[in-house]
């Protein structure tokens, strides 16, 4: 396949970018989105040029390193991670749009890496419980209904990769943070925290110029990892009982 | 927004049944404008129960307006840099929901001023006679158009807007997620088609 990128480069945070164009050929279908841009980087470093800087980990689609948007949708046409992204998604001759995930709250770092410690402050806001762990425990100390399982399971599979952020026309976190507050929230083992988990973690999330929620639903529709609209829904919930047991 | 939103759909609900009745012609309608003053009477004084209303109603707008402007400067803030590869997304009803607004802050003025004021109501205003008041602003083609207009846009909104509350408010559930897009079409399809039928029934000289 030959293709026709076009990649945003910026040098570092302080200097302006701006797309730039580049021709590959040899790309295999079967290759993935980020083998083929290895490609483009080993072309570019054997012309001497600076390769795209792009964040990547695992390329299991695992860990929410990988983090493109392509031709405008995050992770690309599929409704996966970039890593998990293949090549036979396009066609020969395409050019394709590559750009960072865009929100006030991830600064570009370099070219296609943006700085996604904003969602770090709001897991330490409260996406953890406070109860010593150990050993796993006898599974039937503390018996937990199926459906809370369930639930916990699906918002347990949030990575933290931003997509929600990116596709979001007012890059909002809530998808992200209504994720880590269901998942917990949901559990005994999260029910200490309940209240202060969602109060400080939503608190945090507006701290760090994340923008406001308007239920546009891109957020769930990019999810690599199909977190639901309705969890949004549950956060609110959530949020409102807390404020009404803190306050009264 | 979800609360004020609600408050305004409320009455717009009750608005429409309202408006229906002009279908029974200027005595029920013209009569039925008339109990809308003396609502809670004896209770309450002329027109009292009215003013409560309308206090009510634009302590919403107000409120509504004041929070969208403020969502709004926080969302676009939280976007600096605009994708280059723009790509249509949500759909009709969600994108539109900030112009949505404006044309219905704007469409009030002017309705307010054409059948509560008759400032700018075409034809010789009557106070107490509003069946002849509806007939001479749906004779005119710019008040047909703005109010068709708007009363569309009035659809879309609360397409969105509903379903959007029930979120907020935290009453959305994956469960509940047919029903509510359900009410809230149906909402949307009700208020529009029954506030559209009065200039169509004027144009079409079933209402004269």
């Amino acid at each position: 396949m030959r293709l026709t990128l076009r990649v945003w480069r910026q040098r570092n945070a302080g200097t302006p970018g701006a797309m730039s164009t580049y021709d590959v050929d040899g790309i295999s279908a079967d290759m993935s989105f980020l083998e083929m841009l290895d490609t483009l980087n080993e072309d570019l470093i054997l012309r001497g040029e600076d390769p795209v800087a792009f964040d990547h980990d695992c390329r299991e689609g695992i860990c929410g390193a990988c983090s493109l948007v392509i031709n405008g949708d995050a992770h690309g046409p599929e409704r996966t991670t970039t890593c998990q992204l293949h090549m036979r998604a396009f066609r020969d001759g395409d050019t394709i749009d590559i750009e960072p995930w865009r929100a006030a709250a991830f600064p570009v770092v370099k070219d296609l890496v943006v700085d996604r410690s904003a969602f770090d402050r709001v897991i330490q806001a409260g996406g953890y419980i406070t109860a010593p762990t150990g050993a796993a425990p006898e599974a039937h100390a503390t018996p937990v209904p199926k459906a809370d399982a369930d639930s916990a399971f699906e918002h347990a599979e949030c990575i933290g990769c931003g997509a929600c952020v990116a596709a979001c026309p007012n890059g909002s976190a809530m998808l992200f943070t209504s994720a880590k507050v269901n998942h917990l929230n949901v559990l005994p083992q999260g029910s200490p925290e309940r209240e202060t988990r969602v109060l400080d973690m939503v608190a945090q999330m507006d701290a760090e110029g994340f923008g406001g929620c308007t239920l546009t639903g891109e957020c769930a529709t990019a999810c690599p990892k199909g977190i639901p609209l309705p969890s949004i829904s549950a956060m609110n919930k959530e949020w409102l009982r807390a404020r009404r047991k803190v306050k009264g | 927004m979800a609360v004020s939103g609600l408050l305004m759909l409320g009455y717009l609900v009750a608005h429409v049944a309202g408006n229906l009745k002009v279908f029974f012609g200027p005595e029920e309608f013209n009569a039925y404008g008339h109990w809308l003053r003396v609502m809670g009477a004896p209770v309450l004084h002329h027109e009292w129960a009215l003013w409560l209303v309308r206090i009510v109603l634009l302590a919403a707008v107000v409120a509504h307006a004041v929070s969208a402007y403020q969502l709004s400067r926080r969302d676009l803030k939280a976007r600096p840099t605009a994708y280059v590869h723009r790509r249509k997304g949500a759909s009709y009803a969600t994108r539109t929901m900030r112009w949505g607004g404006i044309i219905l802050a704007l469409f009030i003025v002017w309705h307010v001023l054409d059948l509560t004021t008759g400032t700018v109501h075409p034809g010789g205003f009557e106070e107490g006679r509003p069946y002849q008041n509806v007939v001479d602003t749906f004779s005119t083609w710019y008040g047909n158009v703005i109010y068709i207009v708007a009363m569309l846009a009035v659809g879309l909104h609360v397409r969105h807007g509903f379903w959007s509350a029930a979120q907020t408010l935290g009453i959305g559930s994956a469960r509940r997620e047919r029903l509510l897009r359900g009410a809230a079409n149906g909402l949307a399809l009700a208020l529009t088609a029954g506030f559209v039928s009065v200039p169509v029934a004027v144009m079409t000289g079933v209402v004269s």
